[in-house]
């Protein structure tokens, strides 16, 4: 390292270079606390105003194999000067705390030429000489792919400050990106005093010695740094990830119980409910399993006091038997499925948007239900309704800032009626042209009647006869028709016509609309529709699709790749939007999908969308 | 000299329930199904105790006594098979006004929702459970059922049932933070209404198993106990209801036993002839679960809403 001898401050010799965002990451051994350094980098950078996604890596077992490439754990942080959407392409930066978990994000295409990789280089001193000639052959592997790898002495810096390097270095490696990105170091701080704001004072403080050895070892090891500009706001906003806006969105739409089953990812909802939701006068119930979960919800719901459940993918086919009861039945219920890889356990930490079809056919017999799909963070808190929400795995974990609501009183429920019944007024009085009924709540005087899940008549007496059935399951698909009117067409991204129009639900919308934009800036006549709710779907869609020369939608979930082995245009199984919605608009949709469990980098849409429609104007 | 207080007051009652008052749909049980007595009783002990039918919710599952509510005239809940206790426990979390009765078969309580028995128990809610067993599954027509005794010729077991039956009080018995197990049978109306109204005033989880004739498909397994009294055991003393002289006079077998007292309660259980009736174990300090569940019930709206104002502060930049 060369420096200039001189009287100029040390940061004013230091090459700050302007970018417009900055993707760093950092990956390690699972345990060495890489998430909680990435997520306090993400809530301090939101702070001081630039847009920010976070997503974790997440091994699938609590304690894989120390330095082997399935073990990799660790988080992205993508920093930007303006709003950021979605977790991006190619890293500028990572910091690895060994070699053998940078070979796993290198498959999933994590970097390109010239990312920087500052590597702790202990290994090349190790004892063992397997374990030098694993770590100079990686050295090698990493350059010869052009990574820019800077072989960096992480452990023995921070020797100096931390007791346990072990439960240290993740601050030390945060005080360090934090030099690299220019952030506030007071922010940063702050931040950390406010994470472990459980822990001692000593902790506390411990912690932010580290942050601050770690800014220093920057400032007097490295020559380039980065300044990402804040945005400019007046709005308020709050930092936080989709589970915790799932959980704000509970406690504001003024559910009182919820009642759950550990299951990743959706647990981490439950947590943030547990440590706060008394306060505002709710309880979390973790009950025996995820049938007594749903149990217990509806039990309280029928009760007076609609209930929310919280699961993923193996908890919803566990489930699937209340949830046809409570639409049977007419019980008001939310039900929350953070989808997770699968089939089957799958793959229990990664993304997918592979339940939309369980959701809404895996019940027996007919089953309308609402389900919406929140696209953003800010989405998970601001849907409230007596239904399903399908988040996933990125949502579930991504930080991201967003305008605070105004939370309204009108919001929270309001007491539930205890006045007496209307005399006469049978429990079930379907309304016949929209199929809506009053209900009487247990404590209403004159309304007692008993919910069955047996086919049954206005005034919930168990019927068999033909008409009853027919009646019953007319009405619930009447009121989901009403329901439907009351939607607004969805908002086309781009032009209202053109050549290609890109279809997607969930989590995606930040990337597909970034790769939009991108093939847009080219010249390419490409627009894209984003959807919240799939039952009932939103409005127009068929008029929409009509003004573009194809349709396809872009899922994570799984669909048989045109031209594959056996395939036929009649046996392709596709992605499970582009199914629903060719039965819904007999449009001729396309897919693009996978299952590899990661969210999909805008480059990868981008470069997709460019040959799609090369094929389209070829006529193809 | 006779004379009342200024502020003394006569309270009338504006409501007086009969037993119509609690009177559902005709009941459609066989001719003889021991369902129908307990039906009578758990009516009469409404009446009795003056519940309001709009405050008293009956949950079920699915099997021949489950339903039940449908032939009471209160709310009711007609469930899924084996999942009563998670609906019951819902439905007392947040409404403990509500006064709720689980009615639940052997098939539906000890075989398909054995889960939910094992943690309805350590829950310990303010819930009367019954347990109709009528040792086999009547609905679906006659196969065996986790209480159905060993040799029981069934559409499952055609040369008999294989396996020795669960005992279902020593089983609850053996459940953490257990608070109420009795036992009676539904031909003797006296003791059966007796044991529900004990059960009807503990507070906790109140278990009574209930042996339950089904004249369907196992009118031998209760005969002889039904026709010979010396086959049961009357427990008495303790938190055992007092029986009038004539009642006590139709059972042979007596014998004081300590409600208090889990280990007696545990050996009582696993005796089988005599068949021990009465309450087997009480403690009425067991902890309830309403005591987290039904946290911030009374909070006002504005407090409450106040309360989330800072839940969002706590993210806010």
């Amino acid at each position: 390292m060369t420096t200039i001898e001189g009287t100029k401050p040390a940061a004013a010799r230091k090459h700050v270079q302007v970018v417009p965002e900055y993707i760093v990451e950092i990956v390690s051994d699972s345990g060495e606390g890489a998430q909680k350094a990435g997520q306090t980098l993400g809530a301090v950078s939101a702070k001081m105003g630039n847009g920010v996604w976070t997503v974790e890596i997440i091994p699938a077992e609590i304690k894989p194999p120390a330095r082997s490439r399935a073990g990799a754990s660790g988080i992205r942080v993508r920093i930007g000067a303006s709003t950021v959407t979605n977790t991006g392409d190619e890293a500028h930066l990572v910091v690895a705390l060994n070699e053998q978990v940078l070979y796993g994000r290198i498959d999933q295409q994590a970097y390109k030429a010239g990312t920087i990789v500052l590597l702790e280089n202990k290994w090349a001193h190790d004892p063992r000489p397997e374990v030098r000639a694993e770590y100079a052959a990686a050295v090698a592997a990493f350059r010869a792919q052009g990574l820019d790898v800077r072989e960096v002495p992480l452990e023995e810096a921070c020797q100096k400050t931390a007791q346990d390097v072990r439960v240290g270095k993740n601050m030390f490696v945060l005080g360090l990106l934090c030099w690299i990105t220019s952030r506030d170091l007071d922010k940063a701080m702050e931040e950390v005093a406010f994470v472990f704001g459980k822990k001692s004072q000593d902790v506390i403080k411990k912690n932010q010695d580290l942050v601050r050895a770690g800014h220093a070892f920057g400032e007097a090891t490295l020559e380039q740094r980065f300044e990402i500009p804040p945005r400019r706001t007046d709005q308020k906003l709050l930092v936080l990830n989709g589970n915790q806006a799932i959980a704000l969105g509970v406690m504001a739409a003024g559910i009182e119980l919820v009642a759950m089953y550990p299951i990743t990812p959706a647990t981490s909802a439950s947590h943030h409910l547990a440590s706060a939701f008394h306060k505002v006068g709710g309880v979390v119930h973790q009950a025996e399993d995820e049938i007594a979960a749903i149990g217990f919800a509806i039990g309280a719901s029928y009760a007076g006091k609609t209930a929310c459940t919280i699961t993923s993918g193996p908890g919803l086919a566990l489930k699937t038997e209340f949830l046809g009861f409570a639409v049977m039945a007419e019980v008001p219920l939310v039900l929350v499925l953070v989808q997770r890889g699968g089939p089957s356990t799958g793959l229990p930490t990664k993304v997918e948007q592979g339940d939309l079809l369980a959701s809404l056919y895996g019940q027996p017999g007919d089953t309308p239900k609402v389900i919406l799909a929140p696209a953003t963070i800010e989405e998970c808190l601001h849907f409230r309704m007596p239904v399903m929400v399908l988040t996933d795995a990125n949502l579930a974990t991504g930080v991201q800032p967003i305008p605070r609501p105004a939370v309204d009183a009108d919001w929270l429920a309001p007491p539930i009626d205890q006045s007496a019944w209307q005399n006469g007024v049978p429990a079930y009085d379907w309304d016949r042209d929209t199929g809506l009924s009053p209900r009487p709540i247990p404590g209403q005087r004159g309304g007692e009647y008993v919910l069955t899940g047996l086919a049954h008549t206005t005034n919930a007496k168990v019927a068999y006869d033909p008409d009853s059935n027919q009646l019953g399951c007319d009405m619930r698909s009447r009121k989901l028709a009403v329901f439907g009117e009351s939607l607004k067409p969805p908002h086309v991204h781009g032009d209202p016509d053109g050549d290609l129009l890109v279809v997607g639900w969930g989590s995606t919308l930040g990337a597909i609309e970034e790769a939009v934009d991108r093939a847009r800036g080219e010249g390419h006549r490409v627009s894209s529709v984003h959807l919240r709710f799939l039952s009932p779907l939103e409005p127009g869609l068929a008029q929409i699709f009509a003004r573009f020369l194809r349709v396809m939608t872009i899922e994570i979930n799984y669909s048989d790749a045109p031209g594959a082995p056996h395939g036929t245009a009649q046996n392709r199984r596709l992605a499970q939007l582009a199914a629903v919605l060719r039965e819904r608009t007999l449009v001729d949709i396309d897919c693009w999908s996978n299952v590899a469990g990661q969210p999909i980098a805008p480059g990868r849409i981008h470069a997709e969308l460019v040959r799609r429609l090369a094929a389209i104007k070829g006529g193809a | 000299m006779f004379c009342l207080k200024d502020d003394w007051e006569l309270e009338v009652p504006d409501r007086y329930f009969t037993l119509e008052d609690y009177e559902g749909g005709a009941a459609r049980w066989c001719p003889g199904c021991g369902d129908l007595a307990v039906l009578t009783a758990v009516q009469r002990l409404c009446r009795d105790e003056q519940l309001a039918p709009e405050k008293t919710v009956c949950v079920s599952g699915i099997g021949c006594s489950s339903r039940f509510p449908h032939y009471m005239k209160t709310y009711g809940f007609h469930g899924l098979h084996g999942r009563a206790l998670p609906v019951a426990c819902g439905v007392k979390s947040r409404r403990p006004d509500l006064k709720v009765f689980v009615a639940t078969g052997d098939g539906d309580c000890c075989s398909i929702g054995a889960g939910h028995w094992i943690h309805a128990i350590r829950y310990n809610m303010d819930l009367v459970v019954m347990l109709f067993d009528n040792a086999v599954y009547g609905l679906t027509k006659n196969q065996t059922s986790p209480t159905s005794p060993v040799g029981l010729h069934t559409n499952t077991h055609p040369r008999g049932a294989w396996l020795p039956p669960l005992n279902p009080t020593a089983a609850t018995l053996g459940f953490a933070n257990v608070s109420f197990v009795a036992q009676t049978v539904d031909w003797h109306p006296a003791h059966l209404h007796a044991v529900l109204k004990a059960a009807y005033h503990h507070k906790g989880l109140s278990f009574v198993r209930i042996l339950q004739r089904c004249p369907t498909y196992t009118s031998d397994v209760f005969a002889e106990m039904q026709k010979d009294a010396a086959q049961l055991l009357l427990l008495t003393g303790g938190d055992n209801p007092e029986l009038d002289a004539a009642t006590l006079r139709t059972f042979p077998n007596q014998r004081a036993h300590d409600s208090r007292d889990l280990d007696a309660a545990r050996q009582v259980a696993d005796q089988q002839l005599p068949m021990p009736v009465g309450v087997l174990y009480r403690n009425p300090d067991r902890l309830c679960y309403e005591e987290f569940t039904t946290v911030g019930l009374d909070m006002p709206v504005a407090d409450k809403l106040a309360a989330v104002q800072r839940e969002f502060d706590k993210f806010a930049v």
